[in-house]
């Protein structure tokens, strides 16, 4: 008797206190969501905050950086005077060479703008034209001397301020004393584009020429061929130095305290930074080695240094990736470990590597600290022909045009921001897509 | 009150039967009382008149931890001998000395003596590389290379130059596939990934890999574990047709399939050869109470 009531009494304590558990749970329940609720805020606007980030950075640079892609040119008729190139008729190419190409410029403003005057006002017309323009006529007369004697009408290059001006970066509204043009030259300008003799065309100096004092003249192209040299070396020598070290770290090698040793400095040396490469260059190759300074050779070698230990751990990281029944399966065989590994094991972790390779020549790419150490920061006007011959890179040209005081550096600065970036892009591109087309899953 | 006392002796209760139940288990599984349940030398028949191998007082250790204690054991010429017992019983590490495969382990040492056909094969001086040709292996998990079903049966005979040009190595290839009873289901897609196949036929394409070298032994390590019945019916259908031509030592888990598999069998228990006998003997007169614990499913 006592017993049943007992246990009712029991049982209807027993729902009592559930309820009042789903109670608490339900009150808790409210508090849990509002949590979770309030975490999801905090991640969604850390997302948007860095996204946004990225889209002032990137539209900065691409608004600043796309007029550089195209440059201002005024028509000109240049009369070749024989009298001004070659007296005395001999056609000789160093004559040629040698010719005063800036009075034929010069000639040619004069004929648009006869008012001009004065050596002062005969200088601002000129400097209207870029350097680069008697060059090009240089140019054409070396290439064909027949020319002499006509009157070409040619594209040529204007001046960096002009260029600025059209581009509207010159504020017509200051004074005077406050601008780069002079209200003189800006007349002139207007005259120039009422007669029709100024376009906007492609800057085919941007990506073909070699760094320049002036801005229209000042080209990506010797930049780029540097920082190729130097990839080269880089990747001849990292990609299998690196493999090697890695297949024979993973395959090959006893575990003891040597290859510990050895696997945490690997570890160690990816997270050194990187200007103390440039040390290590500059002690080594050039002092002790002598090589040449400034050689796309030694960035590429010090470069190498610096991305072995990335290439060698991702290595490592395909190698582990590859099931160890494979290596049973060749071992089972009667093949030799020499064969399991280069049969088998290395073909499957071969994207892997490659993708790491990749990764770390994006960043030896867009490195530039170690190549100041190595005197990679100069200013180089011709265009790198080899390993050995004096070049920049292109990081290392855009900190050079970022430190220019001309105006349209600037924007050149951003274009070759925009080059690099889009190697850079490119290079990640291909080695999410060797990972994605290779991957294997087990 | 009362009830408060009463319920406290319950769960006293039952935490001591449990506290026993765990003893109990532990001892007989984990061997406190070991030397008591193992008998001091195999009981059996481990000779056999023919043998390939000859393995006596054969210990492996992984680091200081010993994992075989002194297996005595013959295997004989074209015998289908089954290695039984339970999990860690040490069974698959013994079927891996037969072809030195614990070398690949670093930490593994084997010692003793095992001969093939009179050498010993644990000579530091024995190149593994004919050893493992001349003693093939099946592994537990289907692993054929994620290469062609061709190149897959190729490989072996490609490494160790068995065939002369590339009429005798299709030659080798497809008798291969066809005492592996894999021709007829690939022989139109020769060019596609091993890895393509069903996990039946998988094994068996490593089964046909295995063969390609003209091993005189094979080794098979639990080869059905992760295959259906009906693939699993397959491969023992087949290790009857092997057996006319090659030896064969097989681990399994399951108790059926060495009763259906193997003339002999070996009863593995905590690193030690129990028994060793004809299969009909062991599965319905064995000799030592481990053994008999164990097939009819007492433990294990």
């Amino acid at each position: 008797m006592s017993n049943t009531s007992n246990a009712k009494r029991e049982k209807g304590a027993g729902s009592k206190t559930a309820s009042r558990a789903m109670d608490k749970v339900h009150a808790s329940l409210r508090k849990r969501y509002r949590a979770e609720k309030r975490f999801r805020a905090y991640g969604l606007i850390s997302v948007v905050v860095g996204i946004l980030f990225l889209v002032v950075l990137m539209a900065s640079i691409l608004a600043k950086g796309y007029p550089a892609f195209r440059q201002t040119f005024i028509t000109l008729d240049v009369y070749l005077d024989p009298g001004v190139i070659d007296p005395e008729g001999s056609r000789d190419a160093e004559v040629l060479r040698l010719a005063d190409y800036n009075r034929l410029v010069r000639g040619s403003l004069q004929i648009i703008f006869p008012d001009a005057s004065g050596r002062t006002e005969r200088r601002k017309l000129v400097a209207l034209v870029s350097n680069g323009a008697p060059f090009q006529i240089q140019g054409l007369v070396m290439e064909d001397p027949s020319l002499v004697g006509q009157t070409l009408t040619l594209e040529v290059p204007a001046s960096g301020d002009l260029d600025m001006l059209m581009k509207g970066r010159i504020d017509r509204s200051l004074p005077e004393s406050e601008r780069r043009l002079s209200d003189l030259q800006i007349g002139w300008v207007d005259t120039l584009i009422e007669q029709g003799r100024i376009h906007k065309r492609w800057n085919k100096a941007l990506m073909t020429r070699g760094d320049s004092r002036d801005p229209e003249m000042a080209g990506i192209w010797g930049a780029v061929k540097g920082s190729f040299y130097m990839l080269v070396v880089t990747l001849l020598l990292s990609f299998p130095i690196g493999v090697a070290a890695a297949v024979y770290l993973d395959e090959f090698a006893p575990r003891n305290r040597w290859t510990d040793l050895i696997e945490i400095n690997i570890n160690n040396l990816a997270a050194v930074p990187s200007i103390v490469f440039g040390l290590l260059g500059l002690a080594v190759f050039l002092n002790f080695f002598g090589m040449p300074r400034s050689a796309p050779l030694v960035g590429g070698l010090v470069l190498a240094v610096m991305t072995l230990p990335t290439v060698i751990i991702s290595s490592r990281a395909a190698l582990t990736s590859v099931p160890p029944s494979i290596r049973e399966a060749a071992l089972g065989m009667g093949a030799s470990k020499m064969q399991a590994t280069f049969h088998h094991v290395v073909p499957l972790a071969i994207p892997g590597m490659l993708t790491g390779t990749i990764i770390g020549m994006a960043r030896a790419l867009g490195e530039s600290a170690p190549l100041l150490m190595i005197g990679m920061v100069a200013f180089i006007v011709d265009v790198p022909q080899g390993f050995m011959d004096p070049a920049t890179a292109l990081p290392v040209q855009i900190y050079l045009w970022a430190d220019s005081p001309e105006r349209a550096f600037v924007e050149r600065t951003s274009a070759a921001i925009l080059v690099l970036l889009a190697f850079l892009i490119a290079m990640n591109a291909l080695a999410i897509y060797l990972r994605r087309r290779f991957e294997r899953r087990w | 009150m009362e009830a408060a006392t009463m319920s406290r002796d319950k769960k006293a209760r039952s935490e001591q039967s449990a506290q026993a139940a765990t003893r109990k288990t532990a001892s007989s599984l984990f061997g406190t009382d070991r030397s008591s349940d193992v008998p001091d030398s195999t009981v059996g028949v481990i000779t056999h008149d023919d043998p390939v191998f000859t393995c006596r007082s054969v210990d492996v250790f992984y680091a200081n931890k010993q994992a075989i204690f002194g297996v005595d054991l013959d295997i004989g010429r074209h015998e289908v001998i089954s290695m039984i017992g339970p999990s860690g019983c040490g069974k698959s590490t013994f079927l891996r000395c037969l072809n030195r495969m614990n070398d690949t382990i670093a930490i593994a040492r084997v010692t003793g003596r095992i001969e093939l056909d009179g050498q010993d094969i644990l000579d530091s001086r024995i190149d593994v590389v004919p050893l493992r040709a001349r003693v093939g292996m099946v592994f537990q998990k289907p692993n054929p290379f994620p290469k062609s079903i061709y190149e897959n049966v190729a490989y072996g005979p490609r490494i160790h130059g068995l065939a002369r040009d590339r009429v005798e190595l299709d030659e080798i290839v497809h008798t291969s596939l066809e005492r592996a009873g894999l021709l007829k289901e690939v022989k139109d897609r020769m060019d596609q990934p091993g890895t393509g196949l069903s996990g039946g036929q998988q094994q068996r394409l490593c089964i046909a890999r295995a063969i390609a070298v003209s091993p005189e032994v094979i080794l098979m390590d639990e080869p059905c574990s992760a295959l259906d019945p009906i693939a699993t019916a397959r491969i023992e259908d087949l290790i009857d047709e092997l057996k006319e031509n090659y030896t064969i030592c097989i681990v399994t888990h399951s108790m059926q399939q060495a009763a259906r598999v193997s003339q002999r069998t070996a009863y593995f228990h905590l690193g030690y050869l129990v028994e060793v006998d004809e299969t009909d003997k062991i599965f319905t007169n064995p000799s030592h109470k481990l053994t008999e614990d164990y097939i009819t499913g007492r433990f294990g």
